[in-house]
């Protein structure tokens, strides 16, 4: 938590900014090169910190994204925090907004429509990806198959058959949780 | 497939306070939300739009929530619109996940909450493969036909999920294999 020198946050700054125009699929795709950077060839967080600075922003509502501003926050506080999350946001940013105005203008050219045709199965093929990688470890953990399940069927139920908010369901998540059901 | 969303946002203010809305929503990730809020509830968005959308916001570099925001947000109001999405969508959630970081220490080995996060995990898991299961209905009118849609859906969901490949090369190699497809059904 104290401040880094100038050389070093830019030095952090500069390499979030790299890693950002490298993070397809996400920022949390970079994060094994953000480990080896800020705790293995600077030292400037533990190895402990580093875990549970990922695992707050998960808990937290929000985009999974702010994972880089708690790991800036604890290597030099507000100014590293500003580093780690501009330094992430700023290059890909920029390119998606050129890259998707580009691309409005050519809505009709046989380029963009191929792209909104082809990418769609692919697109909803990662989404379910997505949904197992995250729903199978809860599945190879023999205490918490039976609640985890149960929830996430309960989850898919509500959300189909009914309007519920899907805030509700997080809640009875942290309830059912809590209480050590899962 | 020409259907067109119902509603749009009057103000990069109303823009503001949507994006701010679903992200105080996400646990465990924002996108299931954001199709709730952005196609089901506000009509700004179809469902073949919102797929459209994300599919950009993946292959491009950078967090898909915060892509999606700030297309959204620029095909709208421009500039404004998309800092308005991309403001509401990680001004308020930043401040919160700073103040968990402060207060972290104290609760992190209470047996109840790390029970509530992996209930709250769970239900996350869930909604992302709802959101997948309602967002397939989009595939139906899709030039690319029944068959090679489920092949291509089929491999992606393989390469990831089984085999455990990682995002960037399986993207690489798929997707210009499907958008090639698609350009040869496209032009018959």
């Amino acid at each position: 938590m104290n401040g880094l020198a100038w050389p070093d946050l830019l030095g952090l700054t500069g390499h979030f900014m790299l890693l950002s125009l490298l993070a397809i699929g996400g920022a949390i795709t970079t994060a094994s090169d953000m480990h080896r950077y800020v705790v293995t060839e600077h030292g400037w967080i533990s190895d402990a910190q580093f875990t549970s600075s990922i695992a707050i922003a998960q808990a937290a509502p929000g985009p999974n994204v702010l994972f880089v501003a708690v790991i800036g926050w604890n290597v030099a506080g507000p100014v590293g925090m500003l580093a780690t999350l501009a330094g992430t946001m700023l290059p890909s940013s920029l390119l998606v907004l050129a890259v998707s105005r580009w691309a409005a203008q050519r809505r009709e050219s046989l380029g963009v429509r191929a792209f909104a045709t082809g990418m769609a199965p692919l697109t909803l093929g990662l989404l379910l990806a997505t949904g197992w990688v995250l729903a199978e470890p809860f599945a190879r953990e023999p205490g918490q198959r039976f609640g985890a399940l149960a929830l996430i069927a309960v989850t898919i139920a509500a959300m189909l058959r009914t309007k519920l908010s899907p805030i509700w369901l997080v809640a009875l998540g942290a309830v059912v949780g809590a209480l050590g059901g899962i | 497939m020409t259907e067109s969303a119902t509603s749009a946002p009057r103000s990069p203010a109303e823009l503001f306070l949507a994006f701010n809305r679903l992200a105080l929503q996400g646990f465990g990730g924002v996108l299931a939300v954001a199709q709730v809020e952005l196609v089901e509830r506000r009509g700004w968005l179809t469902r073949a739009e919102f797929v459209e959308l994300l599919s950009a916001s993946q292959v491009l570099p950078g967090p898909n929530v915060v892509n999606l925001s700030l297309m959204l947000g620029d095909r709208w109001f421009g500039w404004r619109g998309a800092l308005a999405a991309l403001a509401g969508l990680v001004v308020v959630p930043l401040a919160i996940v700073i103040a968990l970081t402060l207060v972290h220490d104290r609760f992190a080995d209470v047996p109840q909450v790390a029970g509530a996060l992996r209930g709250m995990g769970a239900v996350a898991a869930g909604l992302v493969l709802v959101t997948a299961l309602k967002l397939l209905s989009t595939l139906r009118g899709n030039r690319l036909g029944p068959w090679l849609c489920a092949g291509v859906a089929a491999t992606t969901f393989g390469a990831i999920a089984l085999a455990r490949w990682p995002l960037a090369g399986v993207i690489a190699v798929l997707a210009p294999l499907a958008c090639a497809l698609a350009a040869w059904r496209l032009r018959r």
